[in-house]
């Protein structure tokens, strides 16, 4: 962990908690703005679970839209089968999408540098097209959903529980990705960032430590994919599109790699963009490409990181 | 003699028609520094990386206490008591100095793969690490970052790591390299003051450290041993004079 | 029998074309470690511009010509404004400018061109198609866009393995600072590895055009599987391009029509249909793996 304020990270999920509050004390609070910060929240846990990868383990992964994508299918081919229930949904992404990561990570953690971005690039584009030509879910189109995922019976995904039900999530996914970076294991995954040949004389095996750090990430994602899919009550291929993808690579560096919170910042700006300036104008990646390279450009450390002094 | 710690048998190795190692035979007794010497390109960076596991050898035998290594990958190596040293200093940058040591002690001590519990607050391994920094001279450091430590401070941080591990052999690849002539002779003291905790293999090329440190020296040519002995055998040696062609010992 | 034919040609013409696109990527990568996710784009640049000069200039001939020289000279610009301000950055900063330069460049077009798809007409001398065998007639048209992609790919071997230029951009492959220390303009020779590298994708794109519909985003696709060439093929390597450029066209076009016949046979009727193309699909990627497995540098690494 490079920053460990709780300063921050306290502040942005109180203000995510404001609007269940407010909605607590009466105010009738409804259309644009809680249906986006519930995407946010979201994108939010996917993201979040890439700065695992990426921020905290240096990996620079491509392909983090492949495990929300599996996870978002899952959902949809339980769905089919009329099986609703998260205590199985869950569960079942969470391996689908760690079996991927194991297998997918074990050969591009064979590589480094530029080969590892391209092949887990390939490996989600693998994903992509192979959820494009499920015909019995729709295929290109995409599928609808029957119901929304059940918790235990209770109706906590649907549209009146999901803010505050995702907002737990990604409380406790921030929790744990936050220990898990504190512990021993994140230390050492921190160490194969700097240094994978001096982590290797001390008697730590790299390639495990990365291989397990990308299935955590994944299994964390996958859970994102099913509240992603119970949000849209909609899976499509697009979930698992290199486009997407690299939005959540977005996220994290803009919100500030490392972090962990950091990726909440960045997904509300990457929500916003999409669809606060979708709103203003058809045109608005005119916006949002220029700035995405002027911030790469100019500003080093992500918003996470301004104001804060650089050692 | 001791019984041998660290065993080289019959190494070789070959990069098409160049023989860099050339049937290496080399035994580190148990607390004994042994320092490997030989003009440049005579394959001492070569043999390192066979005996660490990053190189392959074609045939021979590398074994750490009476066991064979020859197979394993670098961290197995590592967990069996192999420490060793980088030529171009090697630390943590990011970390602070204690816990480079620290992720040394967990390296031999632990294992990577425990998810809770802050590592930064583990008492027992931090007492260990700042007992390894003390030894080599740097606890008063232990806060600061790695990357602000001066070149020979880099040294004696990567001496601490090594360690922490209590090792059965330690390879220690140019400890000396690019260290002023102050850091050099408490380097020098440092690394005297190690003789008998373990079996030391030192590739240097100051001379005048080899021949105040090492018990055995073997001069390496050509992917060979021509030549090994005390300190006292092989500065008498012709073999060695003929190979150093008229540099003064 | 016919059908193999038919497809191992098709698949054959399809390798061309990504030996078209993975040829400067592989060549800017490899003398100047940037990472550019753009290239896409140029080919994508290409089809439109051909578009536009097919229309206004003279027809195809012409436009090939001009569009080809136009996405060159485009690329040219974008690594004025963007690009080297990107060298001896993380691969991360490269992967990330570039990924806005894709959003920017596609809606750019899109504001352009709009968003429907575009037709580009084959041109009239090759749009005829020819008997190749007994019951089997081909286009004219694939075979001359195979034959334009060998013809490149001599050119280029020619140009990398016997020429001045071609020493230093695999001694910048190999190792920049020699090159430096040569005495060579560095920059120069950046410029003119992009300059090629952006003009052969514009290349591909016009020579697309007739087959494919020619719509926003086209180049991403492409363009990814253009990472899978230069994957197996080797970073850096031409031949580790041709090669795999050919070996990935071959798979993907043959796998697609061979495994759902395969799963219809093994399988009853509905599952084939659902498991075929889905696995059809996934078998390039099974192959980089199984390259990558045996060879994690790929085929023909450059460096050693």
């Amino acid at each position: 962990m490079r920053r460990s304020g709780l300063l921050l990270p306290l502040v942005l999920f109180g203000v995510l908690a404001l609007v269940p509050g407010l909605r607590a004390a009466g105010v009738p609070l409804g259309g644009f703005w809680p249906l986006l910060l519930e995407r946010v929240i979201v994108f939010a846990i996917a993201a979040m679970s890439l700065d695992l990868i990426l921020g905290i383990g240096g990996l620079v992964s491509f392909g983090h839209a492949a495990p929300l994508a599996i996870g978002a299918y899952t959902v949809a081919i339980l769905n089919e089968a009329n099986v609703t229930e998260a205590a199985l949904v869950v569960p079942c992404a969470m391996v689908a999408a760690g079996v991927f990561a194991l297998l997918t990570g074990a050969v591009a953690l064979r590589t480094r540098g530029i080969n590892f971005i391209m092949i887990t690039l390939a490996f989600a584009q693998m994903v992509f097209f192979a959820v494009s030509s499920l015909a019995d879910y729709g295929g290109e189109d995409g599928y609808t959903l029957f119901s929304r995922t059940r918790v235990l019976g209770h109706d906590w995904l649907g549209a009146n529980n999901f803010y505050v039900s995702a907002l737990v999530v990604l409380f406790g996914v921030w929790l744990l990705l936050r220990m898990i970076s504190l512990s021993r294991f994140g230390r050492a995954l921190a160490a194969c960032r700097q240094n994978r040949v001096r982590v290797r004389a001390l008697g730590l095996d790299p390639f495990a430590i990365e291989l397990v750090a990308m299935v955590i990430a994944a299994m964390i994602c996958a859970v994102a994919g099913v509240l992603m899919a119970n949000e849209a009550e909609f899976v499509s291929p697009a979930y698992g599109g290199w486009q997407r993808s690299g939005d959540l690579m977005v996220m994290v560096i803009l919100g500030g790699i490392g972090s962990l919170h950091g990726a909440i910042l960045g997904a509300f700006v990457v929500v916003l963009a999409e669809e606060g300036l979708g709103r203003l104008t058809q045109h608005w990646p005119l916006i949002y490409g220029p700035g995405l390279i002027l911030a790469v450009l100019y500003l080093r450390g992500g918003l996470a990181g301004i104001g804060v002094r650089r050692g | 003699m001791a019984e041998a710690l660290l065993e080289i048998v019959g190494l070789r190795k070959s990069y098409g028609a160049l023989r860099v190692t050339d049937g290496v035979d080399l035994r580190v007794a148990a607390g004994t520094i042994h320092a490997v010497i030989g003009p440049n390109g005579a394959g001492k960076t070569t043999l390192i990386g066979q005996i660490f596991g990053a190189i392959r050898p074609d045939s021979g035998q590398i074994r750490l206490a009476g066991r064979d290594i020859t197979g394993l990958s670098p961290h197995r190596r590592a967990r069996l008591g192999l420490a060793r040293s980088f030529q171009i200093t090697s630390v943590l940058p990011e970390f602070s100095v204690l816990e480079n040591v620290a992720l040394a002690v967990q390296g031999s001590h632990g294992s990577a793969f425990r998810f809770v519990w802050p590592a930064r607050s583990e008492a027992k391994w931090n007492g260990l690490a700042l007992a390894g920094l003390e030894r080599v001279g740097l606890a008063g450091r232990a806060g600061d970052l790695a990357s602000a430590l001066s070149h020979g401070e880099k040294r004696q941080l990567e001496l601490a790591m090594a360690l922490v591990a209590e090792p059965r052999a330690m390879l220690l690849d140019e400890p000396l390299a690019g260290a002023g002539p102050e850091e050099a002779a408490r380097l020098i003291a440092l690394l005297g003051g190690l003789r008998g905790s373990c079996a030391i293999l030192l590739v240097e090329h100051d001379m005048d450290a080899v021949f105040q440190l090492a018990d055995t020296i073997s001069v390496l040519a050509q992917g060979r041993v021509i030549a090994s002995g005390t300190p006292d055998a092989i500065r008498a040696d012709p073999v060695v004079r003929a190979a150093y062609l008229g540099e003064d010992f | 029998m016919i059908l193999f034919v038919v497809q191992a040609l098709n698949g054959f013409q399809l390798g061309m074309l990504l030996f078209l696109i993975a040829a400067g990527l592989t060549l800017v990568f490899g003398v100047m470690k940037f990472v550019n996710l753009a290239h896409g784009v140029q080919y994508m640049l290409g089809a439109y511009l051909g578009v536009t000069f097919a229309a206004h200039a003279g027809g195809f001939w012409p436009a090939l010509v001009l569009a080809s020289v136009v996405a060159g000279l485009a690329g040219l610009v974008l690594e004025r404004l963007i690009f080297r301000h990107l060298y001896g950055r993380s691969e991360l900063d490269q992967v990330l400018a570039t990924f806005g330069v894709i959003i920017t460049l596609n809606e750019i077009v899109r504001v352009i061109w709009g968003s429907s798809p575009l037709e580009l007409a084959m041109p009239e001398g090759l749009s005829a198609s020819f008997q190749l065998m007994e019951g089997l007639r081909y286009p004219v048209y694939r075979v001359a866009l195979a034959g334009a992609g060998i013809l490149v790919a001599v050119l280029l071997a020619f140009v990398v393995n016997r020429t001045r230029v071609g020493m230093l951009i695999r001694a910048g492959a190999s190792n920049q600072e020699m090159v430096g220390a040569l005495g060579v303009d560095i920059g120069g020779l950046f410029r003119l590895v992009f300059g090629v590298g952006a003009m052969l994708a514009g290349f591909a794109g016009v020579l697309a055009g007739p087959l494919v519909s020619v719509e926003p985003g086209m180049g991403e696709n492409l363009l990814i599987l253009a990472f899978v060439v230069i994957v197996i093929g080797g970073v850096g390597s031409i031949r580790g391009a041709f090669v795999a450029a050919v070996i990935v066209g071959l798979v993907d076009t043959l796998g697609r029509a061979m495994i759902t016949d395969a799963a219809k046979a093994l399988l009853s009727g509905p599952a084939s249909a659902r498991l075929g193309p889905a696995v059809a699909s996934m078998l390039i990627y099974l192959v980089m793996a199984a390259v990558l497995a045996v060879r994690p540098t790929g085929l023909f690494p450059a460096r050693a």
